[in-house]
């Protein structure tokens, strides 16, 4: 324990001090955790991971008197507290556990979103809703939390006004995706986002439907968008309340989460005298070992806030390692910056992962073809690892040592990465090609990121993932051409340079030759797309 | 009226089969799969796994009382494997623990020593291995042999099918409890409760009559859960039978996908002759159809092709053969269409061929050939047509004239960007083509407060049989929708059922419905005619008014009720219902085995993006031929969702086994079906309205499978905007047209040369991982 309060002292050397300022209350409540380990359940004799069973009773409340609830949150609109293990996927707790059967089962990887759930919580002091899908969610990062399923937005025998639109519109067939699409629309209804339907069509983006063919669930999407039309600058949840979209307890959801988070002792710690594992978004760590996960002890770093922020320091953008994709694409700093970013994460997998996978995640989980990790390797960027009492720098281009291994020990975990603002001479482009275009796994991606001097290229770097064991930037193709005015010719033989560099294996995502072939034609997007003056035809 | 099932789908209170609430003792299970596709076990080790806490016992073939036999057409398909493994994943053990993390756990701890045996995932060479299910069937129309000499231009061509995962999202799963005398309840989530209830009688051993199976509403079946169900809930119900406990087993999705059947590939070889006028003289097909490791469906998959080989098209001459091959694979199955569009897309392809070939515009060959009302297919009905009329109000809408130009200027002034567009006429035929199957029968009670409850063989799966059953009763009962309830299907209610497949459901157990409402309404009418002095063909019902001779009487549908009620009459009705007319000659292969068929024309247009090889469906505009609609809202999303899914299967949904057998798109994250973003920008739906007697149900032709086959021509509008960049492209026959392979195409550099290396490692078959 004092080894971990050691560790967060470090963070605040570097880069809490302000998180000091701004949440004293949080970093209060986390000094008290460390001096009372309060994760048991894996401590009481004779019980597994499942103490209650699959289908068992569960007490909301400790059976043992001496054994305090570990996490604590909101369900729909009850305190809710439970000792079950905190790796526990929240699916399974929603199901199996608490008997709310309207979040159902689909693919237990977070790609047909039947399982989607909201999290609202309290960011600087304002309620913020979030779509996650429950599959990949770990109890933990429930704690403090408002968790609304399905049930929690019913107000039966009444409809409320996303339902009432999926009927109108025939938008539900068999009916088992639907309470998915349903929360997912009520995400949207608790958002700040505005009320179009284009943004309601991309809150149901990682909500998959096998019967309707889509059309009737973008009209009652467009339907829900007018609803809200005249929301303005109205807090959505109450708006929400107020209009009957959604039950009126959600108007008192702000207080009683501020009376929680009072109550909490806390982040979770793991059990002392465990080696904890680290648990980010867990969109990937619960697709690749979902068993293992569960039985193990873990730390929570998913929304850490001493982990989180993306700041500007003169010329350089410093992420922290818990910001989610949907973070970056809420920065206004990288909206300045990379004026496209919102085409390029529109292709990075749906909504709810987006709100819950975290940039350290998709650089340790080491994926070839990981979209964060080839964006940033060709920005350059550089991480920041600690072990909790020591920190150390690298450049993420030399984290990677092989398929899926990392100059990274055990008990090190990322806690920020920056990089250099591209200034006014500087272009930067991202591309991706996968068999669906969104909600999928690249068969080839690649950034590129090249700063002109006068006509000739001063310093290029193109990333490359899918293409080899590793995300890779292409160094020869960069050196040959650094010094070059871009031309067809040029990116012709930079294209031919490229296809030495790399290695890539026929699997489900394409084979080798259509990835080899890929990558060139993606060279080619960047700079036909960052060199309009390019003629077309010489590239083709 | 909206589907009667929609308030509590949205309110997350409908009830699947996972969400039976579990009673005391429920013990969970879960299937161990064989690790490889063919061969011999030596031994099968299962003692670590019993070590595993909460692990209660492991069944195997050596624990089956009954038949270790679930196959429903043919008997070849063991429930576990006993001495021989026939693919990945055939369950070769069954575990039932305490919980379902342990079932899992245990599964994984199953050790098995194989003897491996040749794996044939390809059917080209199991047919040249004798490898079959049933000897091969064919189809003749005319004389094929002397059909040639008429023709001008001759094309032949080979083609490669994918098959397609059915993705519903609610896996399959089965919970069973054990009643009392020897009997047990069955929750499956299955399209044919009484394919389950004969699977697990055979298991058993006991009759039919001890096993009530029972289905509320699935998640989604589109044919995937008509016969392969069937395991899940034997399993299960083997473990119940021996442990007397409650057993469930809801699958993971991985399980599902690598241990179930999907669409069958197929591979095929074409010839087609045309003569100067571009008339279709003679067609020739081969197909050899995947049907993985048991027979399941696939001689009935394989009829439905021949019978669907000429599509929309009269063609006076014709030989179509099919094999049906036996694989290493899972065995295929039904999937919405159940190889009708296997057949259309190669008559599709070889007119594709022959277009190209003869440089002009596919659809004007397409159009000239459209069967006419007293031309035959080529099994020997006589076609009563709409192809035409749909054809051309089609053109009439939709000004394919104005599209052509506005594509050929789009192209001619964008060079990263071109589009391509494609007619996709679409003929297919209503009846299990099984005669023996057009059956159902509908249980109606009228209870003495004068609600009505309504029991069929019909499973619902969201297609809305449910609901337009529900119309048939209140409109001939003309009573308010509310008054009527659809009770869940259960085999003890209704007994030998057809599954609901074939587009047929809301047909036959619409019609059964109609019958016993009518014969109880008659009941009602002398009741009313004795009560109020009148005739009783004076008497009728509106809006749950008694009238006689159309004038308002002071009874209502409550005092009808409880005046028939008081008079003792029955309120209760089982009526059976068979389609007339059909029957069909397996010697002959002739026959008239379609109850109607349902036409319709669709116009796609894509747009290709020639840099990354990637694309957009950008518009479908449809006439489709619905009869009269009775439910336009069902009807509309039945067209949506099932062009959507064809389109899936001809573009994106790429199903990949290894050479060894194994599938490699094993999950959501390798196997992609349509997302939101995916779908056509636009679908317009147009509606041929026909009054024409036929024998659906209020007129309101079946709408389940055809839509599904408008997809098809996302495959060749893709074509045609791939030779817009490249018009030599070589763009072989293989589906799905992946942004993989349209990439290949437009930078192929003549026939052959570049595919050549790129079929190798591409063959859904045997790609070289």
């Amino acid at each position: 324990m004092r080894r971990v309060y050691v560790g967060y002292k470090a963070y605040l050397r570097y880069a809490g001090v302000i998180h000091i300022v701004a949440y004293p209350s949080l970093f209060i409540s986390a000094r008290i955790t460390r001096t009372r380990p309060l994760f048991l359940s894996q401590e009481i004799p004779g019980q597994g991971p499942f103490p209650a069973g699959i289908d068992g009773k569960f007490s909301l409340t400790s059976e043992k008197p001496q054994l305090l609830p570990v996490l604590k949150f909101i369900l729909n609109n009850e305190d809710v507290g439970t000792t079950l293990p905190p790796g526990m996927p929240l699916l399974d707790f929603i199901r199996y556990h608490q008997h709310l059967t309207g979040t159902k089962t689909g693919c237990n990887e977070g790609d047909c979103g039947a399982c989607t759930i909201l999290a609202g919580e309290l960011l600087h002091g304002v309620l913020t809703y979030r779509s996650f899908t429950s599959c990949l969610m770990p109890l933990g990062n429930a704690h403090g939390k408002h968790i609304v399923t399905i049930e929690g937005i019913n107000m039966l025998p009444a409809l409320n006004t996303i339902q009432q639109a999926m009927v109108d519109n025939a938008a539900t067939q068999c009916g088992f995706c639907t309470p998915g699409f349903v929360m997912s629309l009520a995400g949207f209804c608790l958002s700040r986002q505005a009320p179009t339907p284009e943004n309601a069509v991309t809150a149901v983006d990682g909500n998959i439907c096998r019967c309707t063919g889509y059309k009737s669930i973008e009209r009652a999407a467009a339907a829900v968008a007018a609803q809200l039309v005249g929301r303005n600058n109205e807090e959505p949840a109450q708006f929400a309340a107020a209009h009957q979209l959604l039950p009126a307890y959600f108007s008192g959801i702000k207080e009683r989460l501020k009376r929680l988070l009072l109550s909490l002792n806390g982040e979770l710690t793991p059990p002392s005298g465990t080696t904890p594992r680290f648990m980010g978004g867990g969109t990937d760590l619960y697709v690749q070992q979902p068993e293992e996960i569960q039985e193990q002890p873990l730390r929570f770093l998913f929304g850490q806030e001493m982990l989180k922020g993306i700041t500007r320091e003169d010329n350089r953008c410093v992420v922290g390692a818990a910001c989610t994709v949907n973070d970056l694409l809420a920065s206004p700093i990288m909206r300045t910056y990379f004026p496209a970013l919102e085409s390029y994460v529109s292709l990075i997998s749906s909504t709810p992962i987006r709100n819950m996978a975290t940039i350290a995640g998709n650089f340790i989980n080491a994926s070839p073809i990981g979209d964060l990790t080839i964006f940033f390797l060709a920005l350059d960027a550089t991480i920041e690892l600690s072990d909790g009492t020591t920190t150390r720098t690298l450049p993420l281009r030399e984290l990677y040592k092989g398929y899926k291994q990392l100059d990274k020990r055990p008990e090190e975990y990322m806690t920020r990465c920056w990089f250099d603002l591209p200034d006014a001479s500087t272009g930067f482009h991202f591309e991706k090609v996968s068999k669906r275009t969104h909600l999928d796994i690249a068969s080839v991606n690649t950034a590129i990121c090249i700063t002109m001097k006068g006509n000739l290229i001063g310093t290029v770097r193109i990333s490359a993932g899918g293409v080899g064991p590793v995300p890779a930037l292409l160094t020869d193709t960069a050196a040959f051409l650094i010094g070059k005015a871009p031309s067809g010719a040029v990116i012709k033989v930079a294209c031919a340079i490229a296809q030495s560099e790399v290695t890539p294996i026929s699997d489900a995502r394409g084979t080798a030759v259509y990835k080899r072939l890929l990558l060139e034609q993606l060279i080619k997007a960047h700079f036909i797309t960052l060199f309009p003056s390019l003629q077309v035809e010489l590239l083709l | 009226m909206k589907n009667i099932d929609s308030n509590t789908h949205v309110s997350g209170t409908s009830v699947y089969l996972d969400d039976v609430p579990v009673i005391n003792g429920t013990l969970f299970g879960a299937a161990f799969g064989s690790p490889v596709a063919h061969g011999t076990i030596r031994e099968l080790m299962l003692e670590e796994a019993l070590q595993i806490p909460g692990v209660v016992r492991i069944f195997t073939a050596a624990d089956i009382p009954g038949q270790n036999e679930i196959g429903g057409i043919i008997k070849d398909e063991p429930l576990l494997a006993d001495h021989h493994v026939h693919f990945c994943g055939m369950p070769v053990a069954f575990v039932v623990a305490h919980t379902r993390e342990a079932a899992r756990a245990a599964v994984k701890k199953i050790r098995v020593k194989i003897d491996p045996l040749p794996v044939i995932t390809d059917p080209r060479e199991a047919q040249a291995k004798g490898e079959l299910i049933i000897p091969p069937r064919t189809f003749t129309l005319g004389d094929i042999d002397n059909a040639w000499r008429q023709c001008t231009h001759i094309f032949e061509g080979s083609v490669d099918i994918n098959g397609q995962e059915h993705l519903y999202i609610e896996t399959q799963g089965a919970y069973v409890i054990p009643q009392e005398n020897n009997s047990l309840r069955i929750y499956s989530s299955t399209q044919g409760p009484t394919a389950v209830q004969r699977a697990v009688t055979s298991v058993i051993g006991l009759p039919m009559h001890r096993f009530e199976v029972i289905v509320t509403r699935l998640g989604g079946g589109f044919g995937g859960k008509e016969d392969q169900a069937n395991t899940w809930a034997a399993l299960c119900s083997l473990a119940a039978w021996l442990l007397k406990k409650p057993v469930k087993y809801a699958l993971h999705r991985m399980e599902d996908m690598a241990m179930t059947g999907k669409r069958h590939p197929y591979a095929a070889d074409f010839k087609i002759g045309l003569n100067d006028d571009y008339k279709i003289i003679a067609y020739e097909a081969s197909f050899f159809q995947n049907a993985g490791a048991a027979a399941d469906l696939s001689t009935a998959v394989l009829a439905r092709t021949l019978f669907h080989c000429t599509n929309s098209y009269f063609i006076p001459n014709v030989k179509a053969t099919g094999w049906s091959c036996r694989t290493n694979l899972p065995p295929n199955t039904a999937f919405r269409g159940f190889g009708g569009p296997q057949g259309m897309y190669v008559i599709e392809a070889a007119i594709a061929k022959a277009a190209q070939a003869l440089q002009m515009d596919a659809a004007v060959i397409q159009k000239k050939n459209l069967i006419h009302t007293g031309q035959e297919f080529p099994y020997g009905q006589i076609a009563k047509s709409e192809a035409l009329t749909c054809w051309e109000k089609a053109e009439a809408l939709y000004n394919p004239d104005d599209l052509r130009k506005v594509v050929n200027s789009f192209n001619a002034a964008n060079k990263l960007y071109k589009k391509g567009i494609a007619f996709m006429p679409v003929c297919f035929g209503i009846s299990f083509t099984n005669t023996m199957m057009n059956n159902a029968r509908s249980l109606v009670h009228i209870y003495s407060d004068g609600s009505v409850g309504i029991s069929t063989g019909a499973v619902e799966m969201g297609q809305g049989v449910n609901t337009k059953i529900l119309q048939v009763a209140a409109q001939t009962f003309a009573i308010a929708p509310e008054r009527i309830k659809l009770n869940h299907t259960s085999t003890y209610t209704i007994a030998n059922t057809s599954p609901s497949a074939a587009s047929a459901t809301a047909d036959l157990n619409g019609k059964a419905t109609l019958m016993a409402c009518t014969t109880i309404l008659e009941r009602l009418k002398h009741v009313a005619a004795d009560g109020l002095q009148a005739a009783p063909e004076d008497i009728s019902i509106v809006n749950e008014q008694v009238l006689v001779k159309g004038t308002p009487s002071t009874w209502d549908w409550l005092q009808l009720i409880t005046a028939a009620f008081r008079l003792r009459v029955n309120l209760s009705e089982h009526a059976h219902y068979r389609t007339p007319e059909i029957h069909f000659d397996e010697v002959k292969e002739k026959g008239h085995p379609f109850a109607y068929h349902v036409y319709g024309t669709a116009i796609l247009e894509v747009t290709v993006d020639c840099l990354r090889g990637t694309y957009t469906v950008d518009t479908v505009q449809v006439v489709h031929d619905f009869g009269n609609s009775m439910n336009t809202d069902i009807d509309r999303g039945q067209i949506e969702g099932g062009i959507v899914q064809g389109i899936g299967w001809m573009t994106m949904e790429e199903v990949i086994y290894d050479r060894d057998g194994r599938l490699r798109s094993n999950a959501l994250s390798t196997y992609k079906v349509p997302d939101i973003y995916s779908v056509p920008k636009t679908i317009a739906i147009d509606a041929l309205q026909t009054n024409d007697d036929n024998l659906a149900i209020f007129r309101s032709k079946a709408v389940g499978e055809p839509p599904l086959m408008y997809g098809i021509g996302a495959w060749f509008a893709l074509s045609n905007a791939i030779r817009a960049f490249h018009p030599n492209a070589d763009i072989p026959f293989s589906t799905p047209m992946t942004p993989e392979k349209v990439l290949m195409a437009l930078y192929s550099k003549t026939n052959q040369e570049t595919n050549q290396h790129h079929e190798e490692t591409i063959s859904h078959l045997g790609i070289d991982l």
